[in-house]
Formats: structure tokens, sequence, C-alpha cells
């Protein structure tokens, strides 16, 4: 079985987001990127069902831009074998939305026959929590998402996922998309021997024009705001001041 | 400072994912340990093998002995990721293997480099370099410890003190003198000793800083070590033990930029947080003058090792201009790590005095590192001596 794993660059979840003064977006001059958190864990549960005997090939696909290539040598230094780069933007502002995102995906899909479309439930930048479900659709395969155990048995996978009232858990019929949350594992750092061996693997690249998919986006942002600041605290001698304060305030 | 993370002339998209790794790793693995491990007095053997496995050991070595044949920017991440923790101890018993097996690497015979170095890269053994006598240090022409042979074995008598992971080394790595009738560089060899070896008795020291490096005296009586455990030629052990010293000293003058700037880290975070008289520490002059005398040298002891690491890369220099570039690298940063700790440890105040912190820790570490893998009265004469003063 192949494991497709789509991986996205986002802006490190260590850096604090400035938000540009003419308020058209975030500040992202050099600014640290990193591959999504959500998506580290996807590759590593990918690699650990090779690990298991039970992918044999682990492939990571990249849409972006350019430099998305680092992203994604850092998906062959932790084990993929092979990676796509589709090249879909020229400036790093430019965001490509989900369903450009699902359909692009869905085209390699078709091209590579995986058994395990294996992605981040979403991406820290833009949160926006939509393209598996996107891609599960335009393929018409089963879903699981928000998964914090994966089983692969026969031609099933065995899903839990995190739900509001708990955990549930599903059966699916594989090939399917699964999308990981944040408990189903801790990524492995690379090693420095496997980060020289990802310089020699593999890296396709192509561009969105290859997949005839317009990447053109439907969306407008109006305007990005830095969340309104919180005022300052205040510092209280002892505990029966803070107990008079809180019921002059009646939160208690 | 500038943001060393970001690739540049030095380093490559691999160093700095190699940084990134690491700096994950001492942060989840290292630091959350130092406190435990500096009074355990030594490190543990699973620390090892986990920075075995993330490539940690083997930087520098050969690919068919388990390295990764990284370049020598490659090790300098090493040296500034691991002092991050802000414990010299730590980077001194985890490095040891860095000047314990390079003389098996390049010098010794295939059965020696299988056998010895391959578990040291993997982490499965720990390596030290013992060549300091209690009669002699930096001398390293003057020492006394005899290798005499007698059939198929060297028998060792003598003593070696001072030795960095000397109680829990597997694989010790020990210069003697092979011929007793030669006098000075001559007649000493590198023979490879191994821990358990009986007849050597090893001794816990206790040190002013460096907690979590178990140091070691070590004695040699009648110790019978195979004679195939000759590291090179005999007799040729002076060169190579020099050649080993040089590289030692760059990465000693990595460890000694690194730790100021744990220092300077710590101190600034103090100091942008801690008010008085109305404002922040930083607000007061006396004190953000202190903080940029800080960065300054520690800038400029980074960026004179990695010109000098940079040249020799290109084989830019004679040898000996860049054995005297290493020795003023290596005072250049201990002289910032004595200063930077100096001035942290003021800048924190009470709290520097009290053990806890960074800089109350890298204070006692400073005298090792002015001392250690040559003093910096020897870096200075051989300096003089290289460049013909």
């Amino acid at each position: 079985m192949k494991v497709l794993v789509p991986v996205k660059r986002v802006i490190d979840y260590n850096v604090k987001v400035r938000v540009k003064a003419d308020g058209s977006g975030v500040d992202l001059a050099n600014v640290k990127m990193s591959m999504n958190p959500f998506d580290e864990i996807a590759v590593e549960e990918a690699i650990r069902l090779k690990e298991a005997g039970k992918a044999e090939e682990v492939v990571a696909v990249s849409i972006g831009v350019k430099q998305a290539q680092e992203t994604l040598r850092t998906a062959l230094a932790m084990g993929a074998d092979r990676a796509i780069l589709v090249v879909a933007a020229d400036d790093v502002h430019t965001d490509i939305e989900p369903l450009a995102v699902a359909k692009i995906l869905a085209k390699i899909v078709e091209e590579e026959q995986p058994g395990l479309v294996l992605a981040g439930k979403q991406a820290i930048d833009n949160d926006m929590n939509a393209t598996g479900q996107m891609l599960s659709a335009l393929l018409g395969w089963s879903q699981g998402t928000f998964a914090s155990e994966l089983g692969v048995e026969g031609d099933h996978a065995v899903v839990t996922r995190e739900v509001d009232g708990g955990l549930q858990t599903i059966k699916v019929k594989m090939p399917a998309i699964i999308t990981v949350d944040l408990r189903l594992n801790e990524p492995r750092y690379a090693s420095l021997p496997n980060i020289m061996k990802a310089k020699k693997k593999p890296l396709d690249e192509k561009t969105a024009a290859d997949y005839g998919v317009d990447v053109t986006p439907r969306l407008a942002i109006v305007k990005t705001a830095e969340p309104e600041a919180r005022a300052a605290g205040e510092i209280v001698p002892d505990v029966d001041t803070l107990v008079a304060k809180l019921k002059e305030k009646g939160v208690v | 400072m500038y943001d060393n993370t970001r690739p540049d002339r030095y380093f490559t998209e691999e160093h700095q994912a190699f940084r990134q790794s690491l700096r994950a790793f001492v942060e989840a693995e290292i630091i959350p340990n130092v406190e435990a491990w500096e009074t355990a007095g030594r490190l543990p053997r699973d620390l090892y093998r986990k920075a075995g496995a993330l490539g940690v050991l083997g930087v520098l070595y050969p690919e068919d002995l388990g390295g990764s044949e990284g370049d020598f920017f490659m090790q300098v991440v090493v040296g500034e990721e691991l002092s991050r923790c802000g414990a010299g101890g730590v980077c001194a018993s985890l490095g040891s293997h860095s000047i314990g097996i390079p003389p098996v690497v390049k010098h010794g015979s295939a059965a020696l480099r299988d056998t010895f170095a391959r578990p040291v890269i993997a982490g499965e053994k720990i390596a030290a370099l013992a060549i300091t006598e209690p009669g002699g240090g930096s001398d390293v022409a003057a020492l006394r410890t005899t290798a005499v042979r007698d059939g198929d074995s060297y028998v060792v008598n003598g003593e070696k003190t001072f030795i960095t992971s000397g109680m829990q080394a597997d694989v010790i790595t020990v210069a003697v003198r092979t011929d007793p009738a030669a006098r000075g560089a001559a007649g000493i060899s590198f023979l490879l000793v191994e821990g358990d070896t009986r007849g050597l008795t090893r001794t816990e020291l206790t040190k002013m800083g460096w907690w979590a490096s178990d140091t070691a005296h070590l004695a040699f009586n009648d110790c019978r070590v195979p004679a195939s455990h000759l590291i090179g030629v005999e007799g040729e052990g002076f060169k190579a033990a020099m050649m080993n010293f040089n590289d030692e000293r760059l990465f000693l003058a990595v460890q000694a930029y690194s730790m100021a700037q744990a220092c300077y880290d710590e101190a600034l975070a103090w100091a942008q947080q801690r008010r008085a008289f109305g404002q922040t520490l930083a607000g007061h002059q006396v004190i953000r003058h202190k903080l940029v005398d800080m960065a300054a040298r520690i800038d400029a002891a980074r960026t004179l090792t990695y010109d000098v690491i940079w040249r020799r890369m290109q084989k830019l220099d004679p040898l000996n201009v860049h054995i005297a570039r290493t020795s003023m690298a290596k005072v250049t940063a201990t002289d910032a790590m004595k200063f930077c700790a100096d001035e942290a440890v003021q800048i924190l105040g009470g709290m520097g005095f009290m053990r806890g912190t960074v800089s109350e820790r890298v204070y006692r570490e400073v005298k090792v590192m002015t001392i250690g893998g040559g003093t910096d009265e020897v870096m200075r004469n051989l300096a003089a001596s290289q460049l013909g003063i």
C-alpha cells in the first residue's frame, strides 16, 4: 500500500504573528516557516505504518510556493520516500484555497493510487479544516477525521476520532482519507543521517496547470486585524481582597 | 544578535534542518534533566543512545562507521545547540568521544575502528581521551606513562588525571610512551585501553563546575593491553595528539561563546522583566550597556571562530596560520564567556548567586574553559610561536 501525505508550509508555531500595517494580511518577511504541525503528525503516522510493514511507500505532497521544497525535505528527512511539489503560487502571500488544494490532490490521487491519504486535520495558519473533507467528497472515498488512533486491518482502517462528546471509534473501508489530530503520535526528530539521505531522494516539481486546476481565489480577504489587546490586570494584596473584588464584580 | 537558524554562507538547509531537530531534542530530553544529572555527577547511558540515534555523535565520521560525513559547520551546530542547555558538563561528557575517537577513526586499524569507534558513534559505548598526567598537562612531550611491549601485548604503567568521562568510559584512548629511551615528542603512541582492563583503577574527582560530567583519575598498574590496540604507528602519537588538540580547541571555542550566549539570553530576559526604580533593568543605561558589551564579545568570538573554520575548509591558509588563529579563537571565546558569565550574574543580582540559574552554573564553568584543552597561556604561546613572534 502507498500512503500519500499532503503537507503545508506555514508560519512556525513559535512565531508571534504580526498583522501588516495596512491590514492586507500578516507579515511574512523574514518569518520562520515550518511544516504545519498536524501534517508532521500525519507524516510520522505514515512512516510508522511503513515501519510496521503495513505500507510500502510514503509520498509527501505540497502545494504552494517553490520554497515549500524545504517543507518536503523535512518530510523526506523524517522518512518519506519521495515528494511532489506543485507550484501553484509565486507570492508567499497567496494562500491556495482548500477546494483548489483538494482538486489538485484528487488528481494526484488518481495518478498515484494510494491506499490511504493521511492529512493534518487543519493548517495552523488559516485553520480552515476543510481540505481532507473536500478531497473525500471529490473522490467519493470514506473519511475518518480528527484521528487520535489509527489501525489498519486488511482493507479497513479503524479510526478513533476526537469528537465533542469524547472518543468515537469507526471502521472505514479503504482507500480512505484520514485527517489526524494532535494526540495521534509524537513526531520524531529528523536524524542527521536521514537529513543527509533526504538530499538524494526524488522531489518532482509540477505546476497547478499540469493538473488542469484553476487556483484563482474565490474568496476575498476584506481585512486582517490583530485581536484586541487585553487590558492590564490588577494585583491584589491578599485572597480576601480578591474574593471581595470578584463579589463586587458579580462573578462569584 | 542575528538569527543563526537561517541558511547563510556557513550553514546550508541541511545544517539548519539538523539544528531544528537538535534544538527540539535539547529542549525535550536535556534541559528538563540538567539539574538531576548535575546532582548525579554523570549522564545516563540512555542519553548517549538517544544522541547516537539522532546522529549527534557521528557528525564528522565516515558513513561506514555509522557517521554522517558532515562538515565542520555541522559540528558547530552540535556545539551551539547542545550549549543551549547551559550546562558545560553535559556538553563535555556527551562530547568526550569527539576527542576520544578521532585517533581511532583516522589512524586505527579496521578491527579497532569497527570494534570501538562504531559503537561509540551509535551511543552504545562511551569514549574518553587520556593525555594529561599528574606531572604535566599541556606539555604533552613530557608525559611519563609507559607501555612496554611484552609478546602480544603492551604492559601499561602510569597515571592519567582530569579525564572527562573517565569513570564511565568503555573505550579510553591513552597517550603512552612506547619508547622509554626517547625523550620529548618522540616515542609517544596512542593505545586503546578498555574500561574494564585489569589493573586499571578509576577514582572520581569532584570539581568546581561541569558536575554532570564524570571526571576521573586513572591509575594503570601493569595493565596488559593487546598489541593490536596500538592506534596508528608506534612513536607517531605526538603529531596525532597535536591535530586532535587543534580540533578540540575549535569546538571548545564554539562551546565557550555558546555558553556566553546562554548567559546573555538569561540576563536579557531577566533585565527586560525585572523592575527597579520605576523601570525595567534593561531601561537603565548601566545595564543596557552591559548587555551590548556582552553581545559584542559573543559576536566577535563567534565571527572569528566561523572564519577560522571557513578558511580551513577552503584550505586558504598554511597550517601554522590556522593553528595560531585557532588558538586565538579559543582565547577570544573563553574571554567572552568569562566576561558574560560575570556580567550575567551581576545583572541577575541576588538571583545570579542562587543555584538553579544558568548564569550561576556557567560562572563556575569559566575556569575549566580557560584551562582545559590548552590553557590561555599555552594558547598564546602557541599562537606566538606559530606566527614567528
